[in-house]
C-alpha cells in the first residue's frame, strides 16, 4: 500500500486570480471528487498531467454536476439547472478545452452543454492519452503487469455514444501489448447496468443484476485484469468481482491507473 | 381492351383503398409534435446509401442479414419490373421497358434469379418462425396475432415471387421465336420440363399484380409497413450521436425566467405538457418510428435489462405506441378521449425505470429508431408531472439541488481526492 500523499492541483480561481490561463481544464466530476474508488483514478490524471507538464486547472468547489444523471431520470428542470449554472462558470472563466474522465460528463458537456450556450472543445482522457502516447510524449518503458493478461470494457457513452472505441484500446495496449476482448465489445458491448441513473436506484425485479451479467463474462474470458474508462462501470465492475468471490484473481483497473503505474508516478 | 379497363378499375380501386389508409394515418401524424429540423440532406443521404441500401446495420447478424439484404436488393429490381407491368396494364403494351435495351436484360434477368432466391429465403425464414425457438421473437409483445402477421407477409411474398417466374415462363412458350430480356430461371425451367407454357402467361401476370395491389393495402395495417416507411424512416433518422438527448425548449424558457426574472416571458409560448403521457405527447418521428418498426427484435436481443429478465423490452415500447394510437386517434380525431394512456395503460412505469440509457437497442435497430429516447421522454412526464420516481432517484435529485453532486457530500469537499 502506497502512502497517499497532497497532489498539486491547479485550481481555476487562484490560477486566474495569478493572471494566468491554463490550456485546459479538467473536469473532475463528483465520482472523481467523492466516490473512494474513483478518487484513486482522478489522482491517478492528475498526476500523469502534471508528469507531462500540461498547463491546466480544476474548478474544485466551484465545480458542480453535469446533471447527466438527473436529466437520464427525466428532471430535465434540474439538469438545466445545472448547466446554466456551470455554463455560466465555464464562461466566465473563458474556458476552451475541457478535459473529462467520465463519459458521462463528457457526452453531456460535449452533446447537451452547446445548445444551452457552453461551447467548448471537449475532450475525453482516452483520447488525450492515446495522442499523449502516439506523439511520444508519455513514454511507456516498463510494464509492471509482465505476464498479466487483461481485458477491456467499453463504456456505453463513450463507444455507442461517442464512437471511442480505439483510443482506450491503445492506451492498455501500450502497456499490456494486448487487450484479449470479450464477445460483447466496442458496439456491442454490454452495459455494466449503471447508466440511465440507474446508479442511483434500486434495480427492477429480474432474473439477475446487470453487472453480474457483465461480470461473468469477464470472468469467463480468464484475465487477470479488466480496465475500464468509467465511474460507474468502475463500481458496478468491482461490486460484481466481489460478490463473485473474484477479488483475488481478477481486479478492475481504469486506464489512467495503468499508466500511472506504468509511469512509476 | 377489356383486360385494360378491367385492370384500369382495379388500379383505382387500388389507389383509393391506399390513400384512405394514407389518410387515415395522416390525421394520427397530426396529432403528434414536432421532432427536429431535417436539415444536411447531403449527409442524409450518404447515411440513407449505407444503412438502407448498403443494409449497414442488418449484416450486425451477418448470416440472417445477407438474407435479408438479398431479399432486399432483389424487391428493389423486382419493383422495377412491377412498374413497368403496371404500365403494360394501363397500356395494353407487351414489356413496355424493353427499350432500354441492356438495362432491362440486366434489370429482367437479376429480377428472374432474386425471384427464386427469394422463394428459398422466404421459405427459410417462415420455416425458421415456426420451428426454430428464436428468442427474439418471443415477448408478450409477440401475440398470435403478431406471428400470424409475420407469417401472412411471408406468404405476400413468397407468392409474389412464384406467380412472377410463372408468368416469365409463360412469356418465354408464347414467345417461341425470341423475347425480350434475359430469364436464368425461368427459361431453365421451361427447357428443363419441355412443355408449354404459354398459357401460364396471364394467370400469372394476374395473380402476381393483384397480390402487389392486395398486398400494398394490407401493408398500412400490418408490422410490415416497414416495406413502405423503413427507407424514409432511415433516411430522417436523428444523425447525432445517439447518447445525445435534446434539451427541452419549455424547460430552457422557465429556467432562463428563474435564474434571471429580467428575461422577458413569453406569453404566446404553448404551455405543453413536460414529457410523453401518450400519443399526441410524442414526435412524428416517435410515431414515424412505431409504423416503420418491423418487429425484429434485435433491440429487445441486446437489451441488458431485458437479458437480464426485466420486464423491459425496447421493441414493446413501440409496438405498445402503434397500438395505442390506433386506439386513441380515431377519438382524437373526432374530439374524444377515452380514461387510457400509453403510460400506464400500455407501458408500465416498472418498464420504463428499467432502461440504462446505454443504447444497445438504438445502436443495434436497422433502421435507426431511437428507444431510450422516448423512454425518457416518458420519465420526463413521471418526474415533472407527477414526481412520481423511484424513492432512490428522489434522494438523488434533493442531492444535486442541495450539494450540487448526486451523493450527500459538501461542495466545500470537492477538492479531497488531491490530499
Amino acid at each position: 500500500m502506497t502512502i497517499e500523499t497532497k497532489i498539486d492541483v491547479p485550481v481555476m480561481a487562484d490560477v486566474t486570480a495569478k493572471g494566468e490561463k491554463p490550456e485546459y481544464l479538467y473536469w473532475v466530476g463528483c465520482a472523481g471528487a467523492f466516490d473512494d474508488r474513483y478518487q484513486k483514478v482522478a489522482r491517478a490524471f492528475a498526476k500523469i498531467l502534471n508528469h507531462l507538464g500540461v498547463s491546466y486547472a480544476v474548478l474544485g468547489k466551484e465545480e458542480s454536476c453535469t446533471g447527466d444523471a438527473a436529466k437520464r431520470a427525466g428532471n430535465e428542470m434540474l439538469f438545466q439547472m445545472q448547466a446554466m449554472q456551470n455554463i455560466e462558470i465555464l464562461n466566465g472563466y473563458e474556458v476552451k478545452k475541457i478535459i473529462c474522465t467520465c463519459p458521462h460528463c463528457y457526452n453531456t458537456l460535449k452533446n447537451e452543454y452547446p445548445d444551452l450556450g457552453g461551447n467548448y472543445e471537449v475532450i475525453n482522457y482516452a483520447v488525450f492519452l492515446d495522442e499523449m502516447i502516439r506523439t511520444g510524449k508519455l513514454k511507456l518503458e516498463n510494464n509492471p503487469f509482465k505476464g498479466e493478461t487483461i481485458t477491456y470494457h467499453d463504456p456505453c457513452y463513450l463507444g455507442r455514444g461517442n464512437g471511442i472505441y480505439d483510443a482506450p484500446r491503445n492506451v492498455v495496449k501500450a502497456v499490456f501489448g494486448e487487450v484479449k476482448e470479450m464477445k460483447r465489445a466496442r458496439s456491442y458491448g454490454l452495459c455494466c447496468g449503471a447508466g440511465g441513473a440507474q446508479m442511483f436506484k434500486e434495480a427492477e425485479k429480474g432474473d439477475k443484476e446487470v453487472n453480474i451479467e457483465r461480470t461473468e463474462e469477464i470472468i469467463e474470458r480468464k484475465v487477470d485484469k479488466v480496465a475500464s474508462a468509467c465511474p460507474f462501470c468502475m463500481t458496478m465492475l468491482t461490486d460484481g468481482i466481489k460478490l463473485k468471490n473474484k477479488e483475488a484473481e481478477l481486479q478492475n483497473l481504469d486506464i489512467a491507473e495503468i499508466i500511472e503505474k506504468a509511469l512509476n508516478l | 381492351m377489356i383486360k385494360q379497363i378491367l385492370f384500369i378499375i382495379t388500379l383505382l380501386i387500388t389507389f383509393g383503398v391506399f390513400a384512405y389508409s394514407v389518410t387515415r394515418l395522416w390525421g394520427f401524424f397530426r396529432l403528434t409534435k414536432p421532432a427536429y429540423p431535417i436539415k444536411n440532406i447531403g449527409a442524409r443521404i450518404s447515411h440513407t446509401l449505407n444503412v438502407a441500401f448498403g443494409q449497414a446495420k442488418i449484416f450486425r447478424k451477418p448470416v440472417i442479414g445477407l438474407m435479408h439484404a438479398l431479399v432486399f436488393w432483389g424487391f428493389l429490381v423486382i419493383t422495377l419490373g412491377s412498374i413497368e407491368m403496371v404500365v403494360d396494364g394501363v397500356s395494353g403494351l407487351d414489356r413496355a421497358f424493353a427499350f432500354t435495351g441492356w438495362f432491362y436484360d440486366v434489370v429482367i434477368a437479376s429480377g428472374d434469379v432474386f425471384a427464386l432466391l427469394i422463394i428459398i429465403f422466404i421459405k427459410l425464414f417462415s420455416i425458421r418462425r415456426m420451428f426454430l425457438k428464436v428468442k427474439r421473437f418471443s415477448g408478450v409483445e409477440m401475440t398470435s396475432k403478431a406471428n400470424w402477421d409475420a407469417q401472412l407477409s411471408l406468404f405476400f411474398i413468397g407468392f409474389l415471387m412464384v406467380s412472377l417466374i410463372c408468368f416469365n415462363m409463360g412469356y418465354i412458350s408464347n414467345h417461341p421465336n425470341g423475347y425480350e430480356g434475359v430469364y436464368p430461371v425461368s427459361a431453365t425451367l421451361v427447357n428443363l420440363f419441355g412443355w408449354d407454357f404459354s398459357w401460364l402467361q396471364e394467370p400469372g401476370w394476374w395473380v402476381h399484380i393483384l397480390l402487389i395491389f392486395t398486398f400494398a393495402n394490407y401493408l398500412p395495417y400490418s408490422k410490415h409497413f416497414h416495406v413502405f416507411l423503413s427507407i424514409p424512416n432511415v433516411f430522417l433518422a436523428n444523425l447525432e450521436p445517439i447518447t445525445k438527448y435534446p434539451n427541452l425548449e419549455s424547460i430552457t424558457r422557465e429556467v432562463k425566467l428563474m435564474l434571471d426574472p429580467e428575461t422577458a416571458y413569453d406569453e404566446n409560448a404553448e404551455v405543453a405538457r413536460f414529457g410523453v403521457k401518450d400519443v399526441e405527447d410524442v414526435s412524428w418521428k416517435n410515431y414515424m418510428d412505431s409504423l416503420s418498426c418491423t418487429q425484429c427484435g434485435r433491440c429487445t436481443d441486446v437489451c441488458p435489462a431485458n437479458i437480464t429478465g426485466k420486464l423491459l423490452s425496447p421493441r414493446k415500447i413501440f409496438v405498445d405506441l402503434r397500438k395505442r394510437m390506433d386506439e386513441k386517434g380515431p377519438l382524437a380525431i373526432a374530439g374524444k378521449e377515452d380514461n387510457k394512456s400509453l403510460l400506464r395503460d400500455y407501458i408500465s412505469e416498472e418498464e420504463i425505470w428499467a432502461c440504462t440509457t446505454c443504447n444497445a437497442c438504438a445502436q443495434e435497430c436497422p433502421i435507426d429508431i431511437s428507444h431510450p429516447n422516448l423512454i425518457m421522454d416518458m420519465r420526463r412526464y413521471l418526474v415533472m408531472e407527477e414526481s412520481a420516481a423511484p424513492a432512490g432517484l428522489n434522494v438523488m435529485f434533493a442531492n444535486i439541488e442541495n450539494n450540487g453532486a448526486p451523493w450527500q457530500f459538501s461542495p466545500e469537499d470537492r477538492m479531497k481526492w488531491t490530499e
